[in-house]
Parts: C-alpha cells; sequence; structure tokens
C-alpha cells in the first residue's frame, strides 16, 4: 500500500477533483431536500401546540446545526494550516466562512420569524440568541480580517488564530438552553436521549439538515476552486489550465 | 397528506407570513450564493487567462 494522501494536498491536483465533486455534492442536495421537504410539508403532522408555525423547525434547525458544524470544521482546518503550514487548509477555511456566516444569519432570521408567533417577541437577550448572534460576529471578524491583510500568509495565520479562540463559543451555544435560564426550548435530539418529536417529522427534519450538508460541501467546494485560481494566478499550474480551457 | 385545500396549504393555518418567510429567505439565500460563486468563478478564469496569454 502505498499511496500518496499529499497528492491531493496540493491545489494543481485538488482544483479538478473538486470540480468532478461538486455536481454529485448538488444532485445529493437537491434530492435530499426535495424529499426533505415533502415530508416537512405533506407528511409530518400539526403540532399540537404550536400549530403549523412549528414547521419554520425544518429550515431553522438544520441551519443553526450547521451554523456551528462548519464553525468546527473550519476552525479544524484553520489549526491544521497554522501547525503544517499548509495553503489548502488555510484556504478550505476560507472557503468555508462566507457559508457558516450565511447558515447563522438564516438561523438567526428564521428564529426570529418563529419566536414572534409562539414567544410575541422577535428577540430576547438569552444564552441561545445572543450566543447565536457572537458566532455569527465571528464568522464576519474572520472574513474581515483575512481580507485587511494583504500578505496571505498572514492573513491565514491571524484568521486561524481569531477561529480557534471563538470555538470555545460553540459548546456555549450548544449548551445554552441547559446553563441557563432561557426562552428558547430545550434540544430536540440529544445525545443519550429519546427524540422529542413524531418520527415524521424527525425524518423531515433530518433530511433537510443532510441536504444543507451536501450544499454546503458543494458551495464550499466552488468557493475554494475560486480561491485557488485567485491566489495562486501567477502559479505554473493556473497558466496551464488556462491555456489548455481557451 | 396533511391539506384540505392548497389555499389551506398556503394559509399554514394563519402562520403564512412567519412559514413561506423562512423557507423563502433560506432559498434566496441559497440561490444568491450559488450566483455569486459562480460569477466570482467565472471573473477568476477570464482573468487568469488573461494573464497565462501573456
Amino acid at each position: 500500500m502505498n499511496i500518496n494522501w499529499f497528492k491531493y494536498s496540493s491545489p494543481q491536483t485538488f482544483y479538478p477533483l473538486a470540480g468532478r465533486m461538486i455536481p454529485w455534492f448538488a444532485w445529493l442536495a437537491a434530492v435530499f431536500a426535495i424529499v426533505g421537504l415533502y415530508i416537512s410539508f405533506a407528511i409530518a403532522p400539526t403540532d399540537f401546540q404550536q400549530g403549523e408555525a412549528y414547521r419554520i423547525i425544518f429550515v431553522h434547525v438544520p441551519a443553526a446545526w450547521m451554523s456551528m458544524v462548519i464553525y468546527i470544521v473550519m476552525a479544524g482546518w484553520a489549526a491544521f494550516g497554522l501547525a503544517l503550514n499548509a495553503r489548502l487548509s488555510a484556504m478550505m477555511a476560507q472557503a468555508l466562512a462566507p457559508t457558516g456566516a450565511i447558515f447563522t444569519f438564516i438561523a438567526l432570521v428564521t428564529g426570529s420569524l418563529w419566536g414572534k408567533p409562539m414567544w410575541g417577541t422577535w428577540w430576547v437577550w438569552d444564552a441561545r440568541l445572543t450566543s447565536e448572534l457572537i458566532l455569527l460576529f465571528l464568522y464576519l471578524g474572520f472574513i474581515a480580517l483575512q481580507s485587511s491583510i494583504d500578505d496571505t500568509r498572514r492573513a491565514d495565520r491571524a484568521g486561524a488564530l481569531l477561529a480557534l479562540v471563538g470555538v470555545v463559543n460553540v459548546p456555549i451555544i450548544y449548551f445554552s438552553v441547559k446553563w441557563w435560564n432561557t426562552l428558547h426550548q430545550g434540544s430536540t435530539i440529544s445525545m443519550g436521549a429519546a427524540p422529542k418529536m413524531v418520527t415524521t417529522m424527525l425524518i423531515g427534519m433530518l433530511l433537510m439538515a443532510l441536504a444543507f450538508w451536501m450544499y454546503t460541501i458543494a458551495v464550499a467546494l466552488m468557493r475554494v476552486r475560486c480561491i485557488m485560481l485567485e491566489r495562486e494566478r501567477s502559479s505554473e499550474w493556473v497558466k496551464q489550465l488556462s491555456g489548455a480551457n481557451s | 397528506m396533511q391539506w384540505a385545500s392548497w389555499t389551506a396549504f398556503f394559509n399554514m393555518g394563519g402562520y403564512a407570513f412567519y412559514v413561506w418567510f423562512s423557507f423563502g429567505l433560506t432559498a434566496l439565500c441559497m440561490a444568491w450564493e450559488v450566483l455569486a460563486l459562480r460569477k466570482r468563478s467565472a471573473a477568476a478564469l477570464r482573468l487568469s487567462r488573461l494573464l497565462a496569454q501573456d
């Protein structure tokens, strides 16, 4: 067995590979979304307490999950890039940040749209909502910091430090509903306990989460390809690629 | 099927604004992100092509 694991860690080999993977993840995302939406709206029953308003859960919870998962993966790539000085890892971290920010934004706005009819208010400064808002600022801070430094290696290092320090916020978001008294309802699904929801609702939510996950991989690969081209414009492989395509 | 009619479906038990706004916003964000990335990738390819010609 002599697999060269480092082969795909260089941009010139990863660029075409990423290009071939994008359609697969895009199709998977579409299929999961279609089935997930069908279950969310046609199969899942009306909630006995919240009526039809609860259906916001099918975008709110998957978006909130992704906002946290993407941050952890982004910080992981950033740490990897920092430790090994690997340029592709830093590019992956940079490619994930905007998608993470978008999912955080979606989680906050759909939460607000759910809070208004159920709690009677768009916003409260409680632990769950505030820590999720801080997550949005962490993403925006990471993007702003990286784009404000011209030297890409220094930008990567500064961004990685910010991403790593910000990781403490993720468990705070996750456990906030346990640690503090909050208006936000507790976890619908938690490890080691039976889910507190009807099975069809649960399946709908998990399918939507899978769709968001596949979508995230597809757009992150699209973005990392852009970043590779932009950063390595003057390198030989980009010149060859451009020459071959034109 | 949960719905007596299409009207009932679109009405979402009186929560139409909140439910459809949530799903609409999510769809818009995703569509915007994909379109923006397509534009960015086309621009990056165009520029590297120009540089490759020199």
